[in-house]
């Protein structure tokens, strides 16, 4: 704890904004130590002779209306400036250390009574406590601290509480609490040493904005009272001779802007550095471009008809610039899809089919980049910038479903108002009409009570309603192709069934394509007639769902295997593929999926299979693709 | 719990829709705030260590003379009596008089209050008119990573305004605006003229720290799935930022609006201080320095209940916005 603690503040000091802040404070406090040891009488010499006058060389600052020199006096202020400041933070956050612990003290109830009283407080900006406890304690140095102590106290109170609150719910508190051990000592053992470190920086910040409000205060004439004197009550006589001697005012100005700044900003630095994760060294790699090319997919997927494709992508790739150079999280993808189709693209989290499904949409954002052979929808050509000519094409007959209904609603505007506003960018309508529509649209993904439904926010409605919502969006227009990514993963399983339903449904009726991106192998397979298998970004194997038994890839044998049945023997343990999905930046030399494939030879690890056509409308990538099953180690079947 | 709190807790259980719960339960709330505010500020003059009047009066001041004024004060009486009068005089709009002026406290106050509203509105509009467009400006050029230098330039500017009290920054427009370039009046509410400074001293700090969270906010809110269903829907660009994003963005920037208003209901205290501003600020220092009670209890007053209204006025704004606020705030 204690080294770690060290190392944090060790590195917001490497950090420029850490280092300026530290090194300002270093000054700040040797001046404070040194400055009324050497010039106090420097700076309480009075010359009548030299009253109020501008800078010189005698006086840099000028002096004021005793004549005594107002540089020194600066200096020499820095000590009561420093002091009452920190003096006021002490109190601040002792007073915020006992209120916001009160809950352990005292127990939940008067807790809570305090915790209110805490939040009302809060309410309140700091300056106006600030001032209501010095007019109780009175003008001077004293009332300036305390006054400012006790504004410190809430907010401080408000932190620990919060902080606590966090810690006290891990369980070796809990554990300690039922071990029998008193609060007191759960707390002073256990609990603030937890919290220390935050309660730390924030305290150093806080004894900045103390140094500014003090200033404040004495400027105001209610803080510190001749013949003491520090910077807010110099700044206050300065402005006075301002016209004659603006020098003065100016410079002690800047010397409470930069005090105040230097804590302000060691303490944000160390914060930072509390909050920050030195990213791994992972060793960088770019592959993408340099994988071999698969055959064109048109003729692969055994269409023998002549009817132009619904959607037509060869060579899709789509990268990231990173600080270690650009990662290429989908490579070379390509699928063919007919009017009315139905093909699922499966892979684990990471395999770059949702990525898939977002660049043929158009909606990879800049600094993603999106490169592809062929993609075509419609025959209207979509790379690059030609997405936004194609806007009205793409909103009347592209649909999007996304995984999380809630997050994917917007949350300020009605249901309703979120389909009408697609019939009135893309069909002209009006705002009635297209409202109509909206409600209509709402009937058909039998949405019950789809009027009342229409006129409510998205928070109201429940996780099924908002997806047939989203699905119904999707039929504003006359939909082509609806591409689904992971549509029923943040639902119960009983509405998955029925938003399946309703997509296949769509499909019958409406003569409506689906790509169903899932991880889900079992769903791909009751609802689509084609799957796509994606392992590090690429298509690794292309097969219609009834051949799923007779796949050819090992990864898609892992897939299936990991699918529990009613066969499945429940007294052991459910089947997993061992090892972790790759990331993209770690893509290896060969087949990406050898480090965790039992067939996996030198081979496999030194060069990448092709993605390659049987002539039966199969794809598979892989140089064991034809072993025979006695060959197969480890197969599930 | 108090029992306002209480009541607001059994009414809103029989009452129906979010919007009911939320009204009762924010009332509830304002009550509970309002009624500490004014114990708080009755109980000041009694919080004093020693004798207030022989504070105020001083010294020097005749024994019976001090005891006349207590008795005037009727600070002889038991405490709850003098509660319960303060509390009447408050309902009738009495707040007092003032110990050395002899006028009533609310005259002070209604002289005083229009110069310091006027002040704090016009840095408030002026904060919001040049932090919103600037704050969604820098979102859109800085977005994905682009014009790293311009994200760093703008967000340590930003950083430095915001952590320059508003006092340094009024003497340093004086020291630039009034005496090195005779632009503006140092002092004084005479004429146009005489409010720039004081209005952009208080500004200031509110507006960088607003700037950055706009910026922040609408760049996350880029970034959420409503977004990207916004632009699968194909809708032109700058639908997609103002009907979609600028809403969302803004229910964030809000609640902090609140807070910054709230600052600023304080810092006019120190900017009417530096400029010689007619306001209550002036007032209430040269009151606390003068040791005059009643009118800083009713300046105190005047205060806190701006503030609380500020709040409520933000709470109501946000629930209308985002309607998911009303249930948020239980």
């Amino acid at each position: 704890m204690r080294a770690k603690r060290g190392s944090t503040w060790v590195r917001a000091l490497r950090t420029p904004v850490g280092a300026t802040g530290a090194a300002l404070l270093v000054v700040v406090f040797l001046l404070a130590a040194l400055a009324p040891v050497l010039w106090s009488a420097q700076a309480s010499a009075v010359d009548t002779s030299q009253i109020l006058r501008g800078s010189s060389s005698a006086h840099r600052l000028g002096t004021d209306s005793l004549g005594r020199d107002i540089l020194y006096r600066l200096l020499v202020g820095t000590r009561l400036s420093v002091t009452l400041a920190l003096g006021a933070t002490a109190i601040g956050v002792g007073a915020g250390l006992v209120l916001g612990t009160t809950p352990m003290w005292l127990g939940a109830r008067l807790g809570r009574i305090v915790g209110a009283a805490v939040n009302i407080a809060v309410a309140f900006p700091g300056l106006l406590l600030a001032l209501f406890f010095a007019a109780v304690f009175g003008i001077g140095a004293t009332g300036a601290v305390l006054a400012i102590g006790f504004a410190i106290a809430p907010g401080f109170a408000r932190l620990t509480q919060t902080l606590v609150a966090r810690v006290a719910g891990l369980d070796y508190i809990a554990a300690a609490r039922i071990a029998g051990v008193g609060r007191g000592r759960v707390l002073i053992r256990h609990v603030l040493p937890n919290i220390g470190e935050p309660l730390v920086v924030n305290a150093t910040i806080v004894a900045g904005n103390a140094l500014l409000a003090l200033a404040g205060l004495s400027f105001l004439g209610l803080g510190v009272q001749a013949p003491a004197y520090d910077w807010g009550r110099l700044l206050a006589e300065s402005l006075n001779s301002i016209y004659i001697n603006p020098s003065a005012a100016f410079a002690t100005g800047l010397a409470v802007v930069v005090a105040g700044l230097a804590f302000n900003l060691f303490g944000e630095a160390v914060a930072r550095g509390l909050g920050l994760r030195t990213p791994s060294a992972a060793v960088v790699s770019d592959r993408g471009r340099r994988t071999p090319r698969a055959p064109a997919p048109a003729r692969a997927d055994g269409a023998p008809d002549r009817e132009p494709a619904l959607l037509a992508v060869e060579g899709l790739c789509v990268s990231f610039p990173g600080p270690r150079g650009a990662t290429t999280p989908v490579r070379d993808v390509g699928l063919s899809m007919r009017r009315g189709a139905s093909v699922g693209i499966v892979g684990e989290s990471g395999s770059g089919k949702s990525l898939t499904a977002l660049a043929i949409a158009g909606l990879i954002e800049e600094p993603g980049r999106v490169d592809a052979d062929r993609l075509e929808f419609l025959g209207a050509d979509l790379r690059g910038d030609r997405v936004r000519a194609h806007r009205h094409l793409l909103g009347t007959s592209f649909a999007m479903v996304f995984q999380d209904p809630l997050a994917s609603f917007n949350p300020t505007m009605r249901v309703g108002r979120q389909l009408a506003e697609v019939a009135e960018e893309h069909l002209g309508l009006r705002r009635a009409p297209a409202w109509a529509r909206a409600v209509d649209r709402l009937r058909a993904v039998r949405l019950p009570g789809a009027e009342r439904r229409a006129r409510q926010f998205p928070h109201e409605l429940s996780g099924g309603m908002r997806q047939r919502a989203m699905i119904g969006m999707g039929l504003m227009g006359t939909p082509a192709l609806i591409v689904a990514d992971e549509p029923t993963t943040a639902l119960d399983v009983t509405v998955q069934r029925q938003v399946l339903r309703l997509l296949e449904s769509i499909r019958a009726t409406e003569h409506v394509a689906i790509l169903l991106i899932s991880h889900d192998i079992t769903v791909v397979s009751h609802v689509c007639e084609r799957v796509l298998v994606m392992y590090a970004g690429r298509v690794v194997e292309d097969l219609p769902t009834v051949d799923l038994p007779r796949c050819r890839h090992p990864y898609t044998r892992a897939l299936l295997a990991a699918v529990p049945d009613l066969a499945t023997d429940r007294s052991r343990p459910l089947t997993v593929i061992p090892g972790r999905p790759i990331d993209p930046s770690e893509y290896p030399v060969g087949c990406a999926f050898a480090p965790r494939c039992p067939l996996a030879d030198e081979h496999c690890r030194h060069v990448d299979p092709a993605l390659v056509a049987d002539g039966h409308g199969r794809r598979v990538a892989c140089w064991h693709a034809d072993a025979t099953p006695a060959e197969r180690v480890g197969d599930p079947n | 719990m108090t029992s306002a709190a209480l009541v607001a807790r059994s009414v809103s259980a029989l009452a129906g829709g979010p919007w009911t719960r939320f009204g009762l339960r924010r009332f509830g709330r304002l009550l509970v705030s309002v009624w500490v505010v004014v114990t708080a500020a009755f109980l000041m003059i009694h919080l004093v260590p020693g004798d207030p009047v022989r504070a105020a009066l001083g010294a020097t001041a005749p024994l019976d003379v001090v005891e006349a004024r207590r008795e005037v004060l009727g600070l002889n009486d038991p405490l709850w009596t003098q509660y319960g009068r303060y509390l009447q005089g408050l309902l009738s709009g009495d707040l007092g008089t003032s110990m050395t002026s002899g006028l009533p406290v609310s005259q002070v106050i209604g002289d005083r209050l229009p110069a310091t509203v006027e002040l704090a509105v016009y840095a408030f509009l002026l904060a919001i008119a040049v932090s919103v467009p600037l704050g969604l400006a820098m979102a859109a050029a800085t977005r994905g990573g682009r014009r790293r230098h311009t994200e760093l330039a703008f967000t340590s500017t930003s950083v430095v305004l915001a952590a320059i009290p508003e006092f340094l920054v009024a003497v340093g427009l004086v020291f630039v605006f009034s005496v090195q370039l005779g632009w503006a009046p140092v002092a004084g509410r005479s004429g146009p003229s005489s409010y720039v400074l004081p209005v952009v001293a208080l500004a200031l700090a509110p507006a960088a720290v607003l700037a950055r969270i706009v910026r922040v906010e609408m760049l996350a809110v880029l970034q959420t799935d409503y977004i990207r269903t916004a632009r699968a829907k194909r809708l032109p660009r700058r639908t997609v930022s103002v009907r979609h994003a600028l809403p969302n963005a803004l229910t964030a920037s809000l609640t902090l609006c609140g807070l910054l208003l709230g600052a600023m209901v304080a810092g006019t205290v120190l900017v009417e201080n530096v400029f010689a501003w007619p306001g209550l600020g002036t007032t209430i220092v040269g009151s606390i320095v003068g040791k005059d009670y009643p009118v800083v209890q009713g300046i105190v007053l005047v205060y806190g209940v701006g503030v609380l209204l500020v709040n409520l006025t933000v709470d109501i704004a946000l629930a209308l916005i985002d309607p998911r606020s009303t249930i948020r705030e239980s």
